[in-house]
């Protein structure tokens, strides 16, 4: 035990000397790894970023997991009569016990603004999508349970439609006027973000608040024929699946099409990021290669300068095995440093909000923090690469004949 | 006591496409502790084949080879490594000073290698072998802004820093001048003497041979026992045939 730990000490001792008397040699050698250790803790640390970027626009689109979507139309075109729909989903969830759901409805309502009347997309949904679809905001709140018995109904609009008005104070409750058959005065609630490329206003409304706002027979004419969203465990979501779609076929007779499915992103494939990672791991290994052959090409040619130090410090008691871990050390401890730097740089690019703009495209609301699984890969690639570069440096430096290194 | 014991060694190379090159046959030595023996022998007389076996670098092709008792060849590798650390002291001609570390962490070097006590006081124990060799107000100061003859007290410190009982000397005055390498000498000959370790001292000077109470000498591989040179050789004066070396100047100017 003593001697191990004499043995582990020692080597380090060594190991550090070597690297302060031949700070140049080091520095140049370990240049290479720090950057091949920046750029896969960077690639990785930003692949969080892109990733949480698209798991949070699939989720705004698609839902989270398991989000079932339930679509119920004639075959000849016409809907399905309003309040049986109504009365099945109500029972569906009941029965179920769903607390998730929400009808959606994508549609068009026209609204003034000061420069003139323009359609802005709507989508009217119930109270739970705000939780469904993970939908955040920059100001004001997602509708509350109030929401829906208010008389001036309330109104969520995107960026565009909010700088539109003027960014006016939420405090001071603004309002915008919707046109159409009932044009009524909505009070802005909320403001959402938009991605960078989205340049149309947009808002949500509460399914029930679209439905006041135009006849059920101006809404047929328009072909709007909503969707019915169910967030259900995802160990659960095929047989729920079958069994809404058992219950609704049933229930509504032949001569309709009832499609429920998976709708959210982690239906369509088991790691819908496999591939990226794939890409980011296949380039950073790719890069961390090219350091460590620098890091071994050094390490080789100065080998030769250090034959007889070798020999030398055979002559006084070391052993090979501890020549072999001492050559070894070295190179670990300089890579370890230079991965630590290597990290650190990754951090400062990860952390730029300049980048995590670019990267993000605006669509990420929740940045995630530096991934410490990047920053820990990062420190084992640099040891890995250093125990595999210092490898062949030290079994050169074992095979030194000692009298031979020291009297040449 | 007897440290190191050869009987009938023989060290013979294998060559490439022409019979095996016998490089030492037949040497007798027995070195005990307190011993100062003095080897004289002209380049390739097979000078550094017997160091290596003497420093336990390397293991006779024939005979035997004993160190404390023990045959070498009973010896596993680090074995053989543990105990040249701990019992034999090298000094190299050319010092063999690591550079870029200070007198100090060079006279700490065989001391990263022992255990306990040794390893973890190496300071303290390498400043006050730095005192010994009279360069106590040097630790700090880096081998090349230290003379020739620093150097080699340095050298010397740090073969001596680990205790050990026999000391290799390999040409220790062949980079010094005549007096820097008789202070050399006589400093070596002291702290070996105040330390009871055997001296085996490898030169090509007649002088420095001359020092040791034993005088042997290599020519063609074979060991040979001389007469003591006398005084007049460490004069610089006529020296006795047999420990004249022909193929060196003897004092380097």
């Amino acid at each position: 035990m003593n001697r191990l730990l004499s043995n582990v000490v020692g080597s380090f001792v060594e190991a550090w000397q070597e690297l302060r008397i031949h700070k140049t040699r080091v520095m140049l050698s370990l240049i290479g790894v720090a950057v091949a250790v920046c750029a896969i803790t960077t690639v990785v640390g930003l692949g969080a970023v892109a990733q949480q970027a698209l798991q949070e626009q699939n989720e705004q689109q698609g839902g989270r997991a398991a989000t079932l979507s339930l679509y119920v139309a004639k075959y000849d075109g016409t809907p399905v009569d309003a309040e049986v729909m109504e009365e099945l989903w109500t029972t569906t969830l009941d029965r179920y016990g769903i607390d998730y759901a929400s009808r959606v409805v994508n549609s068009s309502q026209t609204v003034q603004f000061a420069d003139g009347a323009v359609p802005v997309r709507v989508t009217a949904v119930d109270q739970p999508y705000g939780t469904m679809h993970r939908v955040r905001l920059t100001e004001g709140d997602w509708f509350g349970a109030t929401d829906a018995d208010r008389l001036a109904p309330a109104v969520l609009v995107n960026q565009v439609f909010y700088d539109r008005l003027g960014q006016p104070d939420l405090a001071t409750h603004p309002t915008t006027t919707l046109l159409g058959d009932r044009p009524t005065t909505a009070v802005i609630t909320g403001v959402y973000p938009v991605s960078t490329w989205d340049t149309e206003p947009a808002m949500y409304l509460l399914a029930d608040t679209l439905a006041g706002l135009s006849s059920p027979e101006q809404q047929a004419a328009n072909g709007v024929v909503p969707n019915y969203e169910m967030w259900v465990p995802a160990g659960l979501s095929e047989e729920l699946t079958k069994a809404i779609q058992r219950d609704f076929t049933a229930a509504i007779g032949s001569g309709t099409n009832v499609s429920v499915s998976r709708q959210d992103y982690a239906a369509f494939n088991e790691d819908p990021f496999g591939s990226i990672k794939l890409l980011v791991a296949g380039v950073a290994g790719l890069v961390l290669l090219l350091g460590a052959l620098g890091l071994v090409n050094i390490a080789l040619v100065t080998l030769k300068q250090r034959i007889r130090e070798i020999g030398v410090r055979r002559s006084f008691g070391a052993t090979a095995g501890r020549v072999f871990f001492s050559v070894m050390m070295e190179s670990i401890v300089a890579t370890l440093v230079a991965g630590v730097v290597g990290v650190i740089g990754a951090v400062l690019i990860v952390t730029n909000p300049m980048l995590q703009g670019f990267i993000s495209q605006g669509a990420v609301t929740d940045f995630p923090p530096f991934p410490v699984e990047a920053a820990i890969l990062g420190l084992v690639c640099a040891t890995v690469v250093g125990a595999l570069a210092g490898l062949l440096p030290a079994l050169v430096a074992v095979r030194v004949k000692v009298i031979d290194a020291i009297r040449y | 006591m007897t440290l190191l014991h050869l009987a009938g060694v023989t060290r013979t190379v294998q060559l490439i496409d022409a019979p095996p090159l016998t490089i030492l046959s037949g040497v007798d030595l027995d070195v005990a502790v307190g011993d100062r023996v003095s080897i004289v022998g002209r380049s390739g007389s097979g000078k550094s084949t017997l160091l290596n076996l003497l420093g336990l670098l390397d293991n006779p092709t024939t005979g035997d080879l004993e160190f404390d008792g023990r045959p070498v060849k009973s010896f596993s590798s680090a074995e053989r490594d543990r105990v040249r650390g701990r019992d034999v002291g090298f000094i190299f001609q050319q010092f063999n000073l690591l550079q870029g570390r200070t007198a100090l962490e060079n006279v700490m070097t065989p001391l990263l290698y022992a255990q306990g006590k040794q390893f973890w006081q190496r300071a303290r124990i390498a400043t006050e072998m730095l005192d010994r060799v009279g360069l106590g107000h040097r630790l700090g100061a880096m081998p090349d802004k230290l003379s020739g003859g620093e150097q080699q007290r340095v050298a010397i410190a740090r073969s001596l820093v680990r205790g050990p009982r026999l000391i290799l000397a390999d040409e220790p005055t062949g980079a010094l001048d005549l007096e820097t390498g008789a202070d050399v000498m006589a400093l070596l000959d002291e702290v070996a003497t105040g330390s009871g370790a055997a001296l085996i001292t490898i030169t090509h000077d007649p002088a420095i041979a001359a020092l040791a109470t034993r005088h042997l000498r290599l020519d063609h591989g074979v060991l040979t026992v001389v007469g003591a040179p006398d005084d007049s050789a460490l004069l610089g004066g006529d020296v006795p045939d047999d420990l004249r070396d022909d193929d060196l100047a003897a004092v380097p100017a």
